[in-house]
């Protein structure tokens, strides 16, 4: 291998890394549901994409960023709480595909409400963050990939300190542990659930932040949900650390799959890469590699 | 679009289908497959608002086409094939249907057959199988200006005109980033002869539905180090396309976008990664065209326009839906001066199609000199020999940057009948002759 092949290698390992960051910043959001109420939020996709387009849209009708920012935050807070008193509550105790269904019927109305809402025209989101690559030792690395790394990083070390070193993280923890005994103690369901809602629709904004810029703001914003699935599958669903590390191992296995397995099978690997390799864990591993593994009394 | 303005929409179309229930003797009827919510819903509302601007314009500034007014009804397809088809099923049953224009090649490839059947034609302007091209096997489908063989050709002779000639192909390296699905590799097999013909390098590289990321691929890309890059792409595919070449360093003024790459909504989202970036099309953008003019005046002014921001007025899917209306509209007064202005039946109307020639001086009285260049179609030839051009985007809004290109026919034609020769073998359909195509089914 000469040392330009090397080189190369090494790029489409850390293009890979970079955008498996951008994977997991999707992934979280369905993890923060997951471990709280056992709900796979199948509607993430669909936040991340309502999210988005309500950020644009205020923008575009003249209102400055940072108040834009806000008022979309308080919308996700508002959605949040709707879904949790609307679908959730009503459906209390009901089986985990029933709560799966219901987040899938969901995510077809809120695709349908944001289009009805703010219209079905596509949209460019820019940041302000400059997406020109800057080389480092012969390899190109996008500046923008880079900032949403550090954006997710700082995100996900904000969870965590939330969920280990808050009362109100302690008691989703105790949640996420045993409902019944959590209400034994008196904590309100409810009231956390909505509360982890509204978590996961600022994950969403994050996402659909970072994804608008880097897709446009469009309806075909929601399909990354479908990049998030491996990296739930293979990192487990309920733990952060599952969701970084996932995102990393799918972003770059994909990546030097396409490029080194692809010409040998015709290309356009990477769509069902990422979810044969999830395939693998899921037969070695079913609670994926930091998933909790469950035991139950029979 | 805000929430009242879809009740607004919808009121009106709730009127048109009642309207169209009782269409009358001198009306002839357009039944329309759109889309104008889901995925693809920019191009839904940019075309069919195009081509409802032009059936409005001919109603009001004409009077309709001979005294014959044109009416419509809409559809809602989200771009999917069931929903398409079903939509014909409860459309199929009005009366004096001229034809069909679903503008999705999905719902084009459903309806062959059941169109054929019923003798009325299906127009897939710019798109649809390369082989209805042939009018001896499909005899009522009209693939109009550009189908994607042609497209491929008219490309490799841009990027020639581009180099100077096309002996300065020779040596060059192309590379074909194609959408991962079957109207992304119908050109694999025409731009490996062209490559062979020309003598350039080739490399396809596919990307995976729906495209959302391309690292890989334009990681390959810059390691091949090619000269041009042709951009067969659809959606999202367009925008991340050029957003991960700028982060890989390849320039956007050495990509080429294909037809379906060639949209306002392909390079708004990429912000100034588009800047520079060229695309192939039958049809001009902006509004300086005397018909777009009309229209803004006679249809916007009075109200009555489809789109519901007039920004969009003169954007590359609105002038398609115009043009599409002027082919449509053309053809139908061609088969009048054959049949009478009268309804006409859908195999009079196809007849119109079969004969449906426009040169660039009949172009200019129809107000749309530079819009688009011509039309030839004939009984064997649905495609009609379109011509293309070439527009770069400036980072607000398309530039013509090229003559209008002719692709090479001659050297396409023989592939179109091999395959659509295995089709009717395959159907067992039976050859049509210039006598077969002259007789008409009047009633």
């Amino acid at each position: 291998m000469s040392y330009y092949d090397f080189l190369f290698v090494i790029e489409v390992l850390v293009g890979g890394l970079l955008s498996g960051v951008m994977y997991s910043l999707v992934a979280i959001g369905f993890v923060l549901i997951y471990k709280t109420s056992g709900v796979l939020n199948f509607a993430q996709g669909s936040m991340v994409l309502f999210a988005a387009l309500t950020f644009v849209s205020l923008v575009e009708r003249g209102i400055p960023f940072a108040l834009s920012l806000l008022i979309t935050f308080a919308v996700m807070v508002a959605l949040g709480f709707t879904i949790e008193r609307t679908v959730l509550r009503p459906l209390v105790n009901r089986s985990p595909m029933t709560l799966f269904m219901a987040t899938l019927g969901l995510s077809y109305i809120i695709e349908g409400a944001a289009q009805l809402i703010w219209g079905t025209q596509v949209h460019g989101l820019d940041l302000g963050i400059d997406d020109t690559p800057f080389e480092v030792g012969g390899i190109l690395i996008s500046s923008f990939d880079l900032l949403a790394a550090a954006i997710a990083a700082a995100m996900v070390a904000g969870l965590s300190a939330f969920f280990y070193w808050t009362r109100i993280g302690l008691a989703f923890r105790a949640v996420a542990d045993d409902q019944f005994a959590a209400l034994a103690v008196g904590l309100r369901l409810p009231r956390i659930w909505g509360t982890v809602w509204t978590a996961a629709g600022f994950v969403a904004l994050v996402a659909g932040l970072l994804w608008g810029a880097r897709l446009g703001v469009q309806f075909s914003l929601s399909l990354i949900v479908l990049k998030a699935l491996p990296v739930l599958v293979l990192g487990g669903f309920d733990p952060i650390l599952g969701a970084i590390v996932g995102g990393l191992i799918i972003g770059a296995s994909e990546k030097l799959a396409e490029v080194y397995l692809g010409p040998f099978v015709g290309g356009g690997i990477e769509g069902w890469f990422a979810y044969a390799l999830a395939l693998v864990v899921l037969l070695v591993r079913p609670s994926g590699l930091f998933g909790q593994k469950t035991v139950e009394r029979v | 679009m805000t929430f009242f303005s879809h009740l607004k929409k919808a009121a009106i179309a709730t009127a048109f289908v009642l309207g169209a229930t009782a269409v009358h003797a001198d009306e002839q009827y357009f039944p329309l497959q759109s889309y104008r919510v889901g995925p693809y819903a920019a191009g839904g509302t940019g075309f069919f608002g195009g081509f409802i601007d032009y059936l409005n314009l001919i109603n009001i500034r004409d009077g309709g086409v001979n005294g014959v007014k044109l009416t419509w009804s809409e559809g809602e397809t989200q771009y999917e094939v069931e929903k398409g088809v079903e939509v014909y099923e409860r459309l199929k049953s009005n009366p004096d249907i001229a034809a069909w224009n679903p503008l999705s090649v999905g719902i084009a490839y459903a309806m062959i057959d059941r169109i054929t059947d019923d003798k009325v034609p299906l127009i897939t302007i710019n798109h649809g199988r390369t082989d209805t091209t042939d009018g001896r096997v499909f005899p009522y489908v009209f693939p109009l200006l550009l189908n994607p063989y042609s497209e491929t050709s008219g490309i490799v002779n841009y990027i020639a005109s581009r180099e100077g000639s096309l002996d300065k192909l020779k040596g060059k390296k192309i590379v074909v980033l194609y959408h991962g699905s079957p109207y992304g590799k119908e050109t694999i097999p025409i731009y490996e002869l062209l490559a062979q013909k020309y003598g350039f390098e080739l490399s396809q590289i596919e990307v995976p539905h729906p495209g959302n990321e391309q690292q890989a691929q334009w990681l390959t890309i810059r390691r091949e180090r090619p000269d041009y890059v042709v951009l067969r792409g659809w959606g999202v595919m367009n925008p991340v396309a050029l957003k991960t070449a700028q982060k890989t360093g390849f320039p956007a003024d050495h990509i080429v976008g294909n037809v379906w790459s060639n949209s306002e909504e392909d390079v708004i989202p990429a912000g100034d990664a588009a800047k520079g970036y060229t695309a192939i099309t039958t049809q001009a953008s902006g509004e300086q065209y005397p018909v777009v003019q009309e229209i803004v005046k006679t249809i916007y002014g009075a109200g009555k326009g489809n789109l519901e921001d007039k920004g969009r007025i003169g954007s590359v899917y609105h002038n398609l839906g115009i043009v599409n209306g002027i082919l449509n509209v053309e053809a139908v007064r061609i088969a009048q001066a054959k049949f009478g202005n009268r309804t006409l039946t859908g195999d009079e109307v196809r007849w119109g199609f079969e004969h449906l020639k426009l040169d660039p001086a009949r172009v200019e009285a129809l107000g749309a000199k530079d819009l688009f260049h011509s039309i030839n179609v004939s009984w064997d030839n649905h495609e009609g020999d379109g011509y293309v051009t070439f527009q770069q985007w400036d980072g607000k809004k398309w530039n013509v940057v090229s003559d209008w290109i002719a692709p090479d026919w001659r050297l396409l034609r023989p592939i179109i009948e091999k395959s659509s020769e295995a089709y009717a073998k395959e159907k067992g359909i039976k050859i049509r002759t210039a006598e077969d195509a002259d007789a008409v089914v009047s009633n």
